[in-house]
């Protein structure tokens, strides 16, 4: 009984969470309002136990399956699932809006109960996302995403806020619409919107083609990939922390996981075609991105590019899968590369995440995040210069911690495709190592200058050290024990693999 | 029997009547008693259209009137919609000169005659004659603030464009006589099927009427009168004109084309693929660039019922439905919006200007939401009505195999997204200039409320409603 309905729980409880705290109005009901929402992302975070214990990892299939009728006119349905890949994502959904929530009980002051109501919602929605099974039950959850995020940067966000927030909307929707037409195109082909009637279809190569660009369209603004890019630094920017978080961990995901889920498992051959093309856009933001990334001088920024440069890596580890299998025929190698883009996905979300959460703290003291403003905040924030360094660590992909794992997997197999690929994807080590360490060195380190500001900083509180250790034990505990996300992705990974290797002309 | 079915028409007749008279001959204070009693008529003809609502297709008064499931529904909602502008109407006419008086409910009145009249309407002439009953009593609703040059102005424009489109349809009609030597629609398509029509006479009433047609919907290249009118007559008209007269003007094109030439359909469907492509692109460019709110949703319109001729063209019964699905979807959001308008005007102050909306969350945010909601939808964001209305045609036109179409129809649609979000951004990301209340009655208050969630509503649970559109064509043949 429980096993179908777990997944509409952890749907609806934030959003009426969230209607609920939306509900306690103005901020003389503040308090009220932090209480509700903490209670409920507390509720939803206990709900991923059972998730977790309950998921067969020897089925590759989804599971939790929920099924009711929509709109039968359409044939549209309302079914989830969750198989090896959903569950990860949708547990780091709500561990992540936990900690957003967490952070901003202290840190938000101004309209809180939107806040914390938008914030819900998207968990919500963006739940939704990961275990839609009907196409259009996904593309909906997918937009509806769009609207928080859109009113968070909006409302709460920096001095260029409304710039940022309409580019990254207009951005998002541009590419998801032609997907859009793409899901109706495939419909009328597989008679229903179900995911998995999609994998069986056969389509000529230029339909596959154009159904690839259409999804292209909608994933790589999303993930996002070089040259469509350039909202992403904007909206990291102009967000607030929480948003940024929330971005960085979770919203790139969809793009990932929408090439994953939807564009190379039903395309299968156009992926394998023009796999040059993703992959030498997956080099490009690894590299030049991570160039762009050394010049930046505002925090947020630079770590939103750091964020393309890594999500560079799950694309590359996505789509080398086919010039594996075709250079060695080896499945091993090729399953090796897919798995690491998937863990990518998901250890990203930590690293970044806490290190946008950290520079918002900074942020709310000093109000600037111009790195030149600082210089020598370890020696009056301690504590706090010791969780980001292990934050950074992470970003850099030190051994141990969560980004290790991923990345090696990547370059381990990359070098089956291709030396050149390789060597490039492993140029990450020492690029994405530069930018990091040299931001920590500016910020955390050197001398504190008398009149910068620096010198009135106070380490974090009780409330941050909760949210920092919170997202400390999940960096190490992906990069010490990865086996605990790792048993969850394989016969998924190994299933959806399959499919994506099938030539369905 | 014959009056049965036609009883909602004759009780409006009689009812108007009536109420002219009270107005006239009764003293009294801010209207209260005309207000009352259309209110109630309004009701009461609901209730007497419902009764007919299951009921066979009646063809009667010498095939010049039918009953059919369509006529009931598109009937219902023209009930709805006229009992929200009356109700938002009557605070805002009484704080204006020259407004606050009993004809505007009687012109009102007339005018839902029409309406009703071309949603039953059989036969040509019954169409002409539904439609000049619709128009005429609009033109003076336009002109009522006679001192205002704007409004007159606009009459004038609507009167001029409103004449022009009547004499087109009223040849194209008279074309269609003599191809075919009949006036019944029955009994044209019959003619056409069994090849008894002279077919380049025929297809030159069809380009007239299509004219017609588009001039009343308010298409692209023949919209010119739309945002003039709507820029430039009370904000409480361009509810109205902007609502249920785009009901009965759909209701026009689905009795022409539908049901009198279904089998032209293959004629038809180039030229209006044509309108729909130049709506789309112009009405969703032109939006862009308007800083005055009722402007911008002008040219809004323009575009939604560019989105609306993408279920006709695709020409199968998915599509009517879909279209008929967006045509509803569209004036409930419409109507959200005017009322909006009408809610944050008051005596002394029109809320015209995209700014007048700035920093609303703060002023209200309710009402802000609201608007957000009713911004969203016609952006064509889930999980509002507006997605599903959009998702609906472009699933007819891909069934049909016209995906290049929907290519372009998506195209647009991002053009769209961006204004729209403009409105938002001015509400949410902007803080106020004034910050006085806004006073409105209870009333006007929970209709505004009901009508915004119900975008939502219908959203999340569009089944029902879709299933309804599917109803009205029941038994059509195509």
């Amino acid at each position: 009984m429980f096993a179908h309905t777990i997944l509409s729980l952890m749907i609806w409880i934030p959003v009426i969470g969230g209607l609920f705290v939306m509900a306690t109005g103005g901020d003389h009901n503040a308090t009220t309002a932090r209480w509700i929402a903490v209670i409920t992302a507390l509720i939803v975070m206990f709900l991923c136990i059972p998730l977790y214990t309950m998921f067969d990892t020897s089925n590759g299939l989804m599971q939790f399956k929920e099924y009711l009728p929509w709109i039968p006119s359409l044939d549209i349905n309302y079914a989830l699932g969750a198989d090896g890949i959903s569950v990860p994502m949708v547990i780091l959904t709500n561990f992540t809006s936990l900690i957003v929530i967490l952070a901003a009980v202290k840190a938000i002051k101004k309209s809180v109960s939107q806040y914390m109501a938008a914030f819900l919602i998207m968990q919500g929605l963006m739940n939704g996302v990961f275990c839609a099974t009907d196409a259009l039950l996904f593309y909906v959850f997918w937009e509806g995403s769009l609207i928080p995020m859109y009113l968070c940067i909006g409302v709460w966000g920096g001095k260029n806020r409304s710039y940022a927030a309409m580019k990254f909307f207009v951005y998002t929707f541009v590419g998801s619409a032609l997907m859009f037409v793409a899901l109706l195109y495939l419909r009328l082909h597989a008679g229903s919107f179900e995911i998995t009637k999609f994998y069986t279809l056969h389509m000529s190569m230029t339909i596959q083609v154009l159904i690839f660009l259409a999804f292209f369209a909608a994933f790589a603004v999303k993930v996002p990939m070089w040259p469509f890019h350039t909202w992403l630094p904007d909206a990291h920017t102009e967000a607030p922390a929480g948003g940024s978080v929330v971005l960085a961990a979770l919203m790139l995901k969809m793009g990932i996981y929408g090439f994953i889920r939807f564009s190379m498992p039903i395309v299968p051959n156009a992926n394998q075609s023009l796999d040059w093309l993703m992959i030498v856009l997956g080099l490009f933001a690894i590299v030049y991105v991570a160039y762009l990334a050394i010049a930046q001088t505002d925090m947020k920024r630079l770590i939103a590019y750091s964020s393309i440069a890594h999500m560079g890596f799950a694309v590359l580890g996505c789509f080398l899968v086919y010039s594996i299998i075709g250079m060695t025929g080896n499945y091993q190698d090729a399953y090796l590369s897919f798995e690491g883009a998937v863990v990518q996905m998901i250890s990203h979300a930590f690293g970044s995440g806490a290190m946008f959460l950290g520079v918002g703290v900074l942020y709310d003291q000093m109000h600037s995040r111009t790195i030149k403003d600082y210089s020598g905040v370890a020696s009056k924030m301690p504590v706090f210069a010791a969780f980001f360094m292990l934050f950074a660590m992470s970003n850099v992909g030190l051994p141990g911690t969560s980004g290790f794992v991923g990345e090696f997997m990547i370059i381990l197999s990359a070098f089956r495709a291709h030396f050149w690929i390789a060597f490039f994807a492993a140029s990450t080590l020492v690029l994405g190592a530069g930018y990091t360490l040299w931001l920590v060195k500016r910020v955390f380190f050197g001398p504190v200058v008398a009149g910068s500001g620096v010198e009135k900083l106070v380490d974090i509180t009780l409330n941050e050290k909760l949210v920092f250790s919170l997202l400390a034990i999940g960096v190490l505990w992906i990069g010490l024990y990865p086996e605990w996300l790792l048993r969850l992705l394989h016969t998924s990974v190994n299933h959806i693999l399959t499919i994506s290797l099938q030539s369905r002309l | 029997m014959e009056f049965y079915r036609a009883l909602p028409e004759i009780f409006i007749l009689g009812m108007a009547c009536l109420i002219l008279m009270v107005d006239t001959f009764i003293k009294q204070r801010r209207l209260v008693l005309t207000y009352t009693l259309t209110q109630l008529t309004l009701i009461a003809v609901f209730i007497l259209s419902l009764m007919q609502f299951n009921t066979q297709t009646y063809i009667g008064f010498h095939g010049t009137f039918i009953r059919d499931h369509f006529t009931t529904l598109l009937e219902l909602v023209i009930y709805l919609t006229t009992f929200v502008v009356f109700l938002f109407s009557r605070d805002y006419i009484l704080d204006r000169t020259n407004l606050g008086r009993g004809e505007y409910y009687v012109l009102g009145l007339f005018s839902m005659l029409g309406m009703m009249v071309l949603v039953a309407a059989h036969s040509l002439i019954t169409i002409y004659l539904g439609l000049e009953l619709l128009s005429l009593p609009l033109y003076a609703m336009v002109a009522m603030k006679r001192d205002d040059g704007r409004a007159t102005e606009a009459a004038m424009k609507y009167f001029v464009m409103g004449a022009l489109a009547s004499g087109m349809l009223l040849y194209g009609m008279s074309l269609i006589f003599g191809a075919t030597h009949s006036i019944d629609l029955a009994q044209i398509a019959q003619m056409i099927t069994t090849h008894h029509a002279q077919m380049p006479i025929l297809m030159l009433g069809l380009v007239f009427l299509i004219a017609g047609i588009a001039f009343k919907l308010g298409v692209v290249p023949f919209h010119m009168w739309l945002p003039d009118v709507y820029t430039g007559a009370p904000t409480s008209v361009v509810l109205f004109v902007s609502t249920a007269p785009k009901i009965a003007a759909f209701a026009m094109a689905v009795r022409l084309l539908v049901e009198m030439l279904p089998t032209l359909h293959m004629q038809w469907q180039p030229l209006l693929i044509l309108l729909a492509i130049l709506s789309m692109g112009l009405g969703n460019f032109l939006a862009i660039a308007q800083t005055n709110i009722k402007r911008m949703l002008a040219y809004s319109g323009i575009a939604h019922i560019g989105y609306m001729l993408l279920g006709l063209i695709a020409g199968t019964q998915v599509g009517y439905s879909s279209a008929l699905f967006y045509m509803i979807a569209y004036v409930f959001m419409a109507l959200a919006a005017f009322s909006m308008l009408i809610l944050l005007s008051r005596k002394g102050f029109e809320c015209e200007q995209i700014s007048d909306l700035q920093g609303l969350n703060t002023r209200s945010p309710w009402l802000a939401l609201m608007m957000l909601f009713i911004m969203f939808s016609m952006a064509g964001i889930p999980p509002f009505i507006g997605f599903f209305a959009k998702l609906s045609v472009l699933e007819a036109l891909i069934n049909v195999h016209l995906v290049w179409l929907a290519v372009v129809a998506m195209v647009f649609a991002i053009v769209g997204v961006f204004y729209y979000l403009r409105v938002v951004k001015v509400m949410y990301f902007e803080k106020p200039e004034v910050d006085d209340l806004i006073d409105w009655g209870l009333d006007r208050r929970v209709i505004l409320s009901t009508n915004a969630m119900a975008l939502l509503f219908f959203g999340v649970f569009p089944s029902g409603l879709y299933a309804l559109c599917q109803y009205a064509f029941l038994g059509w043949h195509f």
